[in-house]
Order: C-alpha cells, then sequence, then structure tokens
C-alpha cells in the first residue's frame, strides 16, 4: 500500500463547491456552473494523474490509501474518515469524474434557460463528492456516507422541479425505496462488526475465511438488498422509471451511468463475501436474471423515451448484477459492461435530452419520428450508443455483453443453461425495444406537435454526446484487448484463470447465437413499427398493458405495503387518542371528579399548584426525619 | 467557589437583574436575557476547555452541607455525560431567546416574566445535571416542572391550560413513585451505617434483589414519563402542540433529557441487578417506541405533534441503547441525546417560524414553501435530514452506534430498530412534500424567509449537526470514560467478535 496525501481533494474540492454555490445563493447565479464544472474537470484530472501514478507502481504498491481523520472511535468499533484508491475504485473516479465533467458542460447549455441552474449545478457536485466518496471509503461505514450521499443528491435532483406535485412524489419514490435497501446495508455492517470486530474492507476481508457459513450468507443476502434498493434490482426496481423526472442530465449521470450501479461495485467490492458464501451468490444471480428481463420487457412497451431508456438501464443493471454472482470471472466483466454502459447509455441519455430539447421537451415518442433529418449529430451519437447497446461488433457492448452471456453459460449444469438462456433472451428483446426506440424517434415520417420545431443542439449539448459516442465505439475494445481490464483488476477480485475450452459450447458459438438473437429482435421492431399511431393503441394484448403499467410492481407494492400501513398508521393514530390517551383521561376524570370537594383549591391555581409543590418537598422532608427517628 | 456552581448561579442572578428593569421595556429585557445566557454560554464552553477528557471521575466538583440533620448536601460535580447535556442546555438557551424573540408577547402574563421563568429554568436544568445528591435532583426535577407548567400554560397557543396540567400531572405522578424510591434508598443507606443521599456512596450499597426491583420501577417509571416512552407518552404531543417553539425545544430537547440521563445515573448505578432482571422488558418497550413513534409521526396532521412523535421513536433508539448496554450503544444513546437537542431544536424552531408566518400549524396548510422561503425551507429540510439520521450528520453517528451496539447482544431488537429507519424516511419526507414542494398556494405565497435573526439563531444548531456528524470525535472523546464506568458498575463488557482478527 502506498500512502497519498492527494485522495481528499478528489472528494473535498467538489464538496466544497457545492456547499459555497448553495451558501451564496443569488450572488453565485452568473458565474456557479462555470465554476462547478471547472471543479468537476479539475477531479478528473487529478484522477487521470493518480491513473498514471499508478500505472508507475507495481503489485502491492498499486494501490493507495490516506488516513483523513479518525471519525468513530468508541470501544473496539473503530472507524477512520480513510480512502482507498485500488484497482477497482480507479475506474469509477474516472468513469464518474469523466462522465460527470461531461454532463457538467451538457448540463450548461441544457439548463441555461432554469432560474435554478446554480443550485442544479451545486447538486451535482455534491452528487460527485458523494459517489466518489462511495467507492474511495476503504471500509463499509465510508462507503455508507457516500451511499446515502448519492441518495440525497438523487432526491435533490429528481425533484429539482418539485413545485410539480408528480415530480415531488418521484423524488420521495426513489428515497424511500433506497432507505430500504438502506436497512441492508446497515444490518450488513452490524453483522460485519459482531462477526469480524471491524467494518474496514481489508479487515473483513481477512476475517471472512474464518467466518460461518450462515454470517457470510446474512451479510452477502443484507448486501444484495442494498444493492438492489441502489442499482433498482427485483424487487426495489420501481423508483427509476418514475426517477426520469429529474433533467435529462441528471437521468443521464446519475441514473444510467453512476449512481444507479452502486450495487455492482458493491457486490463486487464484498467479492470475499460472496465467493465464500454459494448461496449468496445464488440469489445475486436470480435477482440479476429476474431483473435482466424484467426490465427488458417493461422496455418494450413504453413510449416515453426516457422511462425506455430507465427501463434498459435497469434491465443492463441486471445483466451485470447476475456476473457479479458468477464468481471471480464474473466480477471483471461486470465491471467492463458498467463502464460500457456508461459511456453508450449516458450518451443515449444526453441524446434524449438533446431530442427533448429540440421538442419543447416532449417525451412521447409517438410525438417524435424523422428527427435524423432536423439532429443528425444527436441521431449519429444515438446510433452508435444504440449499436452499442445491441452488442454488435466492434462496438463497446460487444466485448462486454458477450463475456456477461458467455459467462453465464459456463456456470455450467441447469444453472448455466438457465442464466445462459435468460442473457440470450435479454438480448434478443434488448435488440427489440432499442430498435423501437430508434425507429419511434429517429426514422419514419415525422410526427411532431405543430408547436414543435425541432433543431440541432448547440455545440456544448452535442460535444459531450460526441465523446460518449467515441466510447461507445471504442470503450469495449480497448478495456478487452489483451485482457487489460480483467489483469488490472485481478488483485481486487482474485481472478481465478479458468479454462474455457472444456465447455459444450466454444465462445465464438456464444457470440454467433448472441447475434442471431439480436437480429431477429431488432428485424421484429422494425417490421412491427413501420407505422407508428401517434396515440398508443388501447386494444393491445394482456403482456403489453402489464409492461406498460412496469409488471405491476407498483400496483404490488401499493397493495402489499403501502395501503396496509396506511391503514395501520390510521388505526394507530385513533387507538392513541381513544385508548392510550382515553385512558389518561379516564384517570384525570375521575381524579377532578374526587377532587371536587376540594374544588377551591383549582382557583387561582398558579399560586395552589406552587404551594403544592412545596408541601411536596416538605413532605419529603418530614418522611425522611420520621424515618431517622 | 466551583465554577458550576457559579453556572447554575449566573442565570439566576440574570433572572433577578430582568426582575428590577421596568417591564414597559421589553426591548431591554430581552437584551439583558439574551446576554446573561450568552455569558452562560462561554463559561460553560470555559468549563468544557478545562475538563479533563480521560478522566472519568467527577470534576468540578463541590459538597456545601444543606441539611444536615439529614445529610442532605449540595453536591455538584459532572462527568462526561453530565458535561456535554449541560453544554448543549447552555447553547440552546441563548438560541431559543434568539429565535422566539417575540413569543413572549401574547402571553398571560408579560415579557419579563417569560423571561424570568425560562432563565430560572436554565439554572434548574444545569443543576438537575450537575447534582450528584440525589436529593438535590430529586428537588429540582420536581421544581423545573414549574417554569414549564407557566410557560406552556401562560405562553402558549391552543388549549394551553389544559395542555400544561396535563404535563403537570404526569410528571408529578412520576416524581411520586421515584419520592418514594429516594426514601426507599435513604432508608436502606441508614440501615447499612451510613445515612447519605450521594450518589456514589449509594451506588455501594447492597440491596436484595426484591427491594431492588421495587426501587428500581420508582425510578424507571418517573424516567420513562420524563422521557416519554410507550406508553406513556400521550402527555407529550399535546404538550408540544401547545407549546411555544422555544419552549417545546426546551421540552424535549432538555427536559427530557433528565428522563434518559436518570436511566444511567440512577437505575443502572443503583440497581444493578434489577437492571438485568428489566432489560428484556424495557427493551421491548424501546422497540415499540421507536416503529410505534415512527407510525404516529406518519399519521400526524400537526406539525408540531409529527415532531413530538419522531422525538418518541427516537427515546426509543435512546432507551434501547442504554439497555443494551455495550460500548458502543451507551456512548451512542449519550451522543443521541445531544444530537436529538440540536436536531429537535431546528425542527421545532423552524416549525415555529413555518407556523408563525403561516398562522395554521396543519402541514395541508403549507405547500410551496421552498418558492417563496428557501433559506426557511432548506433549514426545515436540514433539520429533516438530521430527524431521519442522515450520513454526514450527527445523528447518524449516534443512531448507528447505537444500533451496532445492540446487534451484537439484542439482534431482533436491532433489527426491527432498524427497520425504523425507512419510517423515518416516511414521516420526514411526506412532510417535506406537503410542506415544501408543490405550487404554493395564494396564503403561503406572502410568506417572508428567515430575518437576519432568525438566521444566526439556527445557523449555529445546523453548524453543530453538520461539524459533529463528520467530527464526533470531540464528544465521543469526552463520554467515552463515562461509558467505560457505566459499563464497569454494572459488571458488563462487550461482547467480542466471533472471528478474532
Amino acid at each position: 500500500m502506498t500512502t497519498s496525501t492527494s485522495l481528499v481533494y478528489l472528494i473535498a474540492l467538489p464538496l466544497f463547491s457545492a456547499g459555497l454555490l448553495l451558501l451564496l445563493g443569488r450572488i453565485a447565479d452568473k458565474w456557479g456552473h462555470i465554476f462547478a464544472t471547472l471543479v468537476s474537470a479539475s477531479v478528473f484530472v487529478i484522477g487521470v494523474m493518480e491513473f498514471f501514478a499508478m500505472q508507475g507502481r507495481e503489485g502491492e504498491a498499486r494501490a493507495a490509501t490516506q488516513k483523513v481523520f479518525e471519525w468513530i472511535s468508541v470501544g473496539t468499533f473503530q472507524v477512520d474518515a480513510s480512502l482507498l484508491l485500488d484497482q477497482l475504485s480507479i475506474c469509477f473516479v474516472l468513469l464518474i469524474s469523466g462522465v460527470g465533467t461531461l454532463i457538467h458542460i451538457y448540463s450548461i447549455a441544457y439548463m441555461s434557460h432554469d432560474r435554478d441552474r446554480r443550485r442544479f449545478f451545486a447538486y451535482l457536485n455534491l452528487f460527485i463528492a458523494a459517489m466518489l466518496l462511495l467507492v474511495l471509503g476503504d471500509s463499509y461505514l465510508n462507503l455508507y456516507v457516500g451511499w446515502e450521499g448519492v441518495g440525497l443528491a438523487s432526491y435533490l435532483l429528481i425533484g429539482f422541479w418539485n413545485q410539480k406535485p408528480a415530480y415531488a412524489t418521484a423524488a420521495k419514490k426513489a428515497f424511500v425505496a433506497n432507505r430500504v435497501g438502506d436497512v441492508g446495508l446497515s444490518l450488513a455492517i452490524m453483522i460485519a462488526f459482531t462477526q469480524f470486530g471491524t467494518v474496514t474492507f481489508a479487515g473483513v476481508k481477512e476475517g471472512a475465511s474464518g467466518a460461518s457459513a450462515g454470517a457470510l450468507t446474512a451479510i452477502g443476502a443484507m448486501l444484495l438488498l442494498a444493492a438492489a434498493g441502489k442499482s433498482a434490482q427485483f424487487p426495489l426496481q420501481s423508483w427509476l422509471g418514475d426517477a426520469m423526472a429529474g433533467p435529462t442530465p441528471v437521468s443521464a449521470l446519475i441514473h444510467a451511468a453512476t449512481m444507479v450501479t452502486a450495487g455492482v461495485y458493491l457486490i463486487t467490492r464484498s467479492n470475499f463475501i460472496f465467493d465464500a458464501s454459494p448461496t449468496a451468490q445464488l440469489m445475486v444471480v436470480i435477482v440479476g436474471a429476474i431483473t435482466l428481463l424484467f426490465g427488458a420487457l417493461i422496455g418494450t412497451a413504453k413510449d416515453d423515451i426516457k422511462k425506455a431508456l430507465a427501463a434498459s438501464t435497469m434491465s443492463q443493471i441486471g445483466y451485470m448484477i447476475l456476473a457479479t454472482g458468477l464468481g471471480p470471472v464474473g466480477y471483471a466483466f461486470a465491471i467492463m459492461h458498467l463502464i460500457t454502459h456508461g459511456f453508450f447509455k449516458a450518451g443515449m441519455f444526453l441524446g434524449a435530452g438533446s431530442v427533448m430539447h429540440g421538442m419543447n421537451d416532449e417525451v412521447n415518442m409517438r410525438r417524435y419520428g424523422a428527427i435524423r433529418k432536423v439532429m443528425p449529430i444527436t441521431a449519429a451519437t444515438f446510433g452508435l450508443g444504440y449499436l452499442a447497446i445491441l452488442g454488435v461488433p466492434p462496438f463497446a457492448g460487444f466485448y462486454s455483453k458477450d463475456k456477461i452471456i458467455e459467462t453465464a453459460f459456463y456456470a455450467g449444469g441447469v444453472e448455466g443453461i438457465l442464466l445462459g438462456g435468460a442473457t440470450l433472451l435479454g438480448a434478443g428483446i434488448t435488440a427489440f425495444y432499442m430498435t423501437r426506440v430508434m425507429v419511434l424517434t429517429f426514422a419514419g415520417t415525422k410526427r411532431w406537435d405543430e408547436n414543435a420545431h425541432p433543431h440541432e443542439s448547440p455545440f456544448l449539448m452535442w460535444a459531450p454526446m460526441a465523446v460518449l459516442a467515441v466510447g461507445s465505439v471504442a470503450s469495449g475494445f480497448l478495456l478487452n484487448s489483451g485482457n487489460a481490464l480483467v489483469n488490472w483488476l485481478e488483485p481486487v477480485v482474485n481472478e481465478s484463470h479458468e479454462h474455457h475450452s472444456e465447455h459444450f459450447l466454444p465462445p465464438l458459438a456464444i457470440s454467433a447465437m448472441a447475434l442471431v438473437v439480436v437480429a431477429i429482435g431488432v428485424a421484429f421492431a422494425i417490421l412491427k413499427y413501420r407505422t407508428v399511431p401517434v396515440v398508443a393503441p388501447e386494444n393491445v394484448t394482456g403482456f403489453t398493458k402489464a409492461a406498460r403499467k412496469d409488471l405491476y410492481q407498483d400496483s404490488f407494492n401499493e397493495a402489499v405495503f403501502m395501503r396496509p400501513g396506511q391503514k395501520l398508521t390510521a388505526g394507530l393514530v385513533k387507538t392513541d387518542y381513544k385508548v392510550i390517551d382515553g385512558l389518561v383521561r379516564v384517570v384525570g376524570w375521575v381524579i377532578q371528579i374526587s377532587a371536587s370537594s376540594i374544588r377551591n383549591i383549582q382557583s387561582g391555581y398558579v399560586r395552589s399548584y406552587a404551594l403544592i409543590m412545596v408541601l411536596g418537598v416538605l413532605a419529603l422532608v418530614a418522611a425522611v426525619w420520621m424515618v431517622t427517628l | 467557589m466551583s465554577i458550576l456552581t457559579a453556572l447554575q448561579l449566573l442565570p439566576l442572578i440574570g433572572a433577578l437583574v430582568v426582575g428590577i428593569l421596568p417591564a414597559s421595556n421589553a426591548k431591554l429585557v430581552k437584551q439583558v436575557a439574551l446576554g446573561f445566557s450568552l455569558l452562560v454560554t462561554l463559561v460553560s464552553i470555559v468549563m468544557a476547555i478545562s475538563f479533563d477528557r480521560g478522566n472519568s471521575a467527577l470534576q468540578f466538583t463541590e459538597v456545601r452541607t444543606w441539611i444536615s440533620a439529614f445529610n442532605i448536601n449540595y453536591a455538584v460535580g459532572v462527568d462526561g455525560m453530565a458535561l456535554v447535556l449541560i453544554l448543549m442546555t447552555t447553547i440552546l438557551v441563548p438560541i431559543v431567546f434568539l429565535a422566539g424573540w417575540n413569543e413572549s408577547e401574547n402571553g398571560r402574563w408579560n415579557v419579563k416574566v417569560f423571561y424570568i421563568l425560562l432563565l430560572i429554568l436554565e439554572t434548574m436544568m444545569i443543576g438537575v445535571f450537575a447534582a450528584t445528591d440525589v436529593f438535590l435532583f430529586y428537588v429540582i426535577f420536581e421544581a423545573m416542572l414549574l417554569p414549564v407548567y407557566f410557560l406552556i400554560g401562560g405562553y402558549g397557543s391552543g388549549e394551553r391550560a389544559a395542555a400544561a396540567m396535563k404535563f403537570l400531572l404526569y410528571s408529578l405522578f412520576g416524581g411520586l413513585l421515584m419520592l418514594a424510591s429516594v426514601i426507599g434508598l435513604y432508608i436502606i443507606s441508614t440501615n447499612q451505617g451510613g445515612a447519605t443521599f450521594d450518589i456514589a456512596r449509594l451506588s455501594e450499597l447492597t440491596i436484595d434483589s426484591a427491594t431492588q426491583n421495587w426501587l428500581f420501577l420508582g425510578f424507571f417509571i418517573a424516567f420513562a414519563i420524563k422521557a416519554p416512552l410507550w406508553p406513556f407518552h400521550t402527555w407529550l404531543p399535546t404538550a408540544a402542540k401547545s407549546a411555544t417553539a422555544g419552549t417545546s425545544t426546551l421540552l424535549l430537547g432538555v427536559l427530557d433529557k433528565v428522563g434518559t440521563y436518570g436511566m444511567i445515573r440512577f437505575c443502572m448505578s443503583f440497581f444493578p441487578d434489577a437492571t438485568k432482571t428489566f432489560t428484556p422488558a424495557i427493551i421491548t418497550l424501546a422497540v415499540i417506541s421507536i416503529l410505534y413513534g415512527a407510525f404516529l409521526a406518519i399519521g400526524q396532521k400537526d406539525i408540531n405533534s409529527l415532531i413530538a412523535f419522531t422525538s418518541i421513536s427516537h427515546f426509543g433508539f435512546i432507551t434501547l441503547g442504554i439497555f443494551a448496554l455495550t460500548s458502543q450503544s451507551l456512548t451512542g444513546a449519550i451522543f443521541y441525546m445531544v444530537n436529538h437537542g440540536f436536531s429537535t431544536a431546528a425542527l421545532f424552531l423552524t416549525a415555529g417560524w413555518m407556523i408563525k408566518r403561516r398562522g395554521s400549524t396543519q402541514i395541508a396548510d403549507f405547500g410551496g414553501l421552498q418558492r417563496v422561503a428557501p433559506v426557511l425551507a432548506w433549514s426545515f429540510f436540514l433539520a429533516g435530514m438530521s430527524a431521519l439520521a442522515l450520513p454526514g450528520l450527527s445523528s447518524f453517528v449516534s443512531e448507528f452506534l447505537v444500533l451496532v451496539g445492540s446487534y451484537a447482544k439484542y439482534p431482533v431488537a436491532a433489527i426491527l430498530g432498524t427497520l425504523g429507519i425507512i419510517l423515518a424516511a416516511l414521516y420526514v419526507l411526506l412532510a417535506v412534500q406537503r410542506a415544501l414542494h408543490g405550487e404554493t398556494p395564494a396564503p403561503s405565497a406572502g410568506i417572508s424567509d428567515l430575518n437576519l435573526r432568525e438566521k444566526i439563531a439556527i445557523a449555529p444548531v445546523i453548524a453543530v449537526l453538520v461539524l459533529l456528524g463528520f467530527y464526533p470525535k470531540p464528544a465521543l472523546e469526552v463520554i467515552n470514560p463515562t461509558t467505560k464506568t457505566v459499563m464497569i458498575n454494572a459488571g458488563v463488557s462487550d461482547p467480542v467478535a466471533k472471528v478474532a482478527k
């Protein structure tokens, strides 16, 4: 381990900037967005410098730590505010600050007409600080602070236009769903402390080998719950669609590229727990598999472009979560897909924002069509992201998603076939819904609202989209060439060098199958959406109806948790007044009746009660005096 | 004279000075009262700086014979726990003065009486934590009821007389039970050859377990009413609904802490066996309070009773931490008392400003405040974040310590308590959404943002919540020795981690 003195600036700079912009208020309106963008860019520069510094160090010395101060010290519970920059966290530092800076730049133009643009940028910086703390903390408790910090930033940004009641509700829903996950994280930390006497990653890793299977499974299950809340995985996924209420750059940064992938980070970071608990791993792959299909199916029926992309995010993170459940081979591929997804999904979200920007904030794809003619750059960058998510070679998703499908098949036995089948099926559905988005938005004939006059977005908006498009094209190839990412992450995730040759399906065959499935999905969508009605048809299959309603997760939550909860609350409020306080009132009433004979005490009660008090004290003195006699 | 005695005398002198000021000059009365309270803050900070942090013994002690026939002394001294609670008190009082600069003007009596009552109350609040003689503690414990009674009944709103009476009767009932136990202790000490009210010497008595149980209950019920645990809680929302924001702050922030403080100081050190006997039952009550308080808070329509119910939930956490009795849970519980003081202050004071501006206590009558009064809205929001124990704020540190410490010994209770964090998110965010978000309705449109005085009042509260959240060391360092002493006296040690490092 190398000792660093500069890691803290990665967090301190954006945190300070956020605080400053919020405290200064309107004074900073003129330059707040520039300042915040510069801060974000300088964080990226520091990150890049750290990355190159790491390359210069070998082996054990590659990771760096910094103890900032002693945070909590009570008995054996010792938690320092300490940071850890290792091969895993640097990937995130670069992704967060890099994509973060692009989105800052984009937002300068996108939010230019908003009266609260400064506040928006303050929140963005707050998010960057919290997210970096999340990935740089060296213990579960430090991570927790970042974990809730990004939750807060997400809440503030989803509800950025909270004067609209629906948006305020969406923000609250996201926070509460995340809190359900936080219960998991809290409990995981409590179990870990009880088991190992420490909550640092290093300490838990050291202890994990000696822990009972039950304890490890419990910790793993709780971490999975936390990951499900943050990463919108089944059954806590329902907040993500509503979270699209936030400004689109936020959807790109927080609800696509970075924050929602924190669950993948958490599980990868805790690889020593999951590797030691096959039961926990099984739970992880099940959640991942369900969510990747769940999200993909929802995506097929959404007309709101942002909600379609959100469903896609849910599904793609399902792929990543599934990969993390596949043991040492899976982690690196999960992270690879996380990075490539960060590029292509953020790019597509910014593209969606660009379209909305030109279409009076219209999000209904049925009112789009033929946008490619008026917004060629947006169409091109979006298109590259589309090819990437489909997994068309040589675009980014081809490398990362194919690896996950492969690894799923290689899990072996029935599990391998089921998981491999699910990932393959997911790829086909992805191809369908993404083609649908492409066709509805960019191809076909125009179905615009008469007031819409779409135009290409300004340079500050399309430049970040172009950079992300380059990432959508090249990142997969770069990360995969010479197994770069796999080797890089090996010290963190203990990559085992398995030989794939013994498997019944060679990688090439799997790639071919995936491509065929994707082609079918694409073809099906093109055929189906040759004509697009402006109003969503009502006479659709039960399946489409279900998908439009997010497969009824909200209805389920409302029926099982919300309404009984409301009833319980109302019942308790009534009981509290009628029974508990009622009892008290009865007692008071009895006292009053029995005291009516000496009612004269009540008059001028101020003096009387003072007197009673004095008498009470005198009574005490008298009692004591009699006892000592 | 110990600095502790000086600290108690100062507000009393302030009350006397205010007493001779002309009642017609309300402004001067307020300024003098504020001046004295700031002086008290200053002296208490000096005391905190000169406090020997590593030392677990009582410091700044002073003993003077009061009633020699019964060995009753004016005996004071502080350990870490008392110190942080006194410091919290002396910081909150001037903030309350400043925040509620005009809340004394609609009272039954004049402004002078208001400030005299508050200054006398401050003396008592310091004294109750400083007392090391049970008799002295009891007298202050009871006497404190009076100024609060008059503050609610004389300066509150709504059904203030009834609320004040309910508060008084409830508390007197608890006090009577405690009185019986105090006398019982005195008898036992007499029988064992050294009649005393000294806390340290009473802790050394040998008491058979049946007697312990009865005496324990006398103290415990008094304290469970004070820091209301379910089902002794119904006086609190009534009182909070009627009291002024400042009174509520001191009532829930400081006075209620006497209950949880007493559980540690008296119940645990006098009756170790009874403590063990009753722990399962008390932990059950604590968990019920956490969840019950939270559910009730979700269901409230009145903003003050919402805050009161959140406090009942939080007192559940504190009680859980105390009786789980591990280093983390107990230190967490003591730290929680301090944080809850500031957190509740932030809630009541900001809510008070909202109510004053809008002329309604109903949450539904607000809405869209963020648009018209952003600083006020932010203050309320941050207070809410503190109530739901957001990491980065001090209440997170204490709540997490309570839970992680409790989990080692009472996993089921800790798990149920942890579920409370979801409910906390609901009760805070529902209120935030209703009051701050959405379109601004016409009656709220004219609401003004905080003025300079109000900003100065709320800033230190928020600063404390943030600073202690990131850097709780100064507080934890002072509290840890107390925790150690309590655990040694109780003969308890921390559970050992299952997998040795």
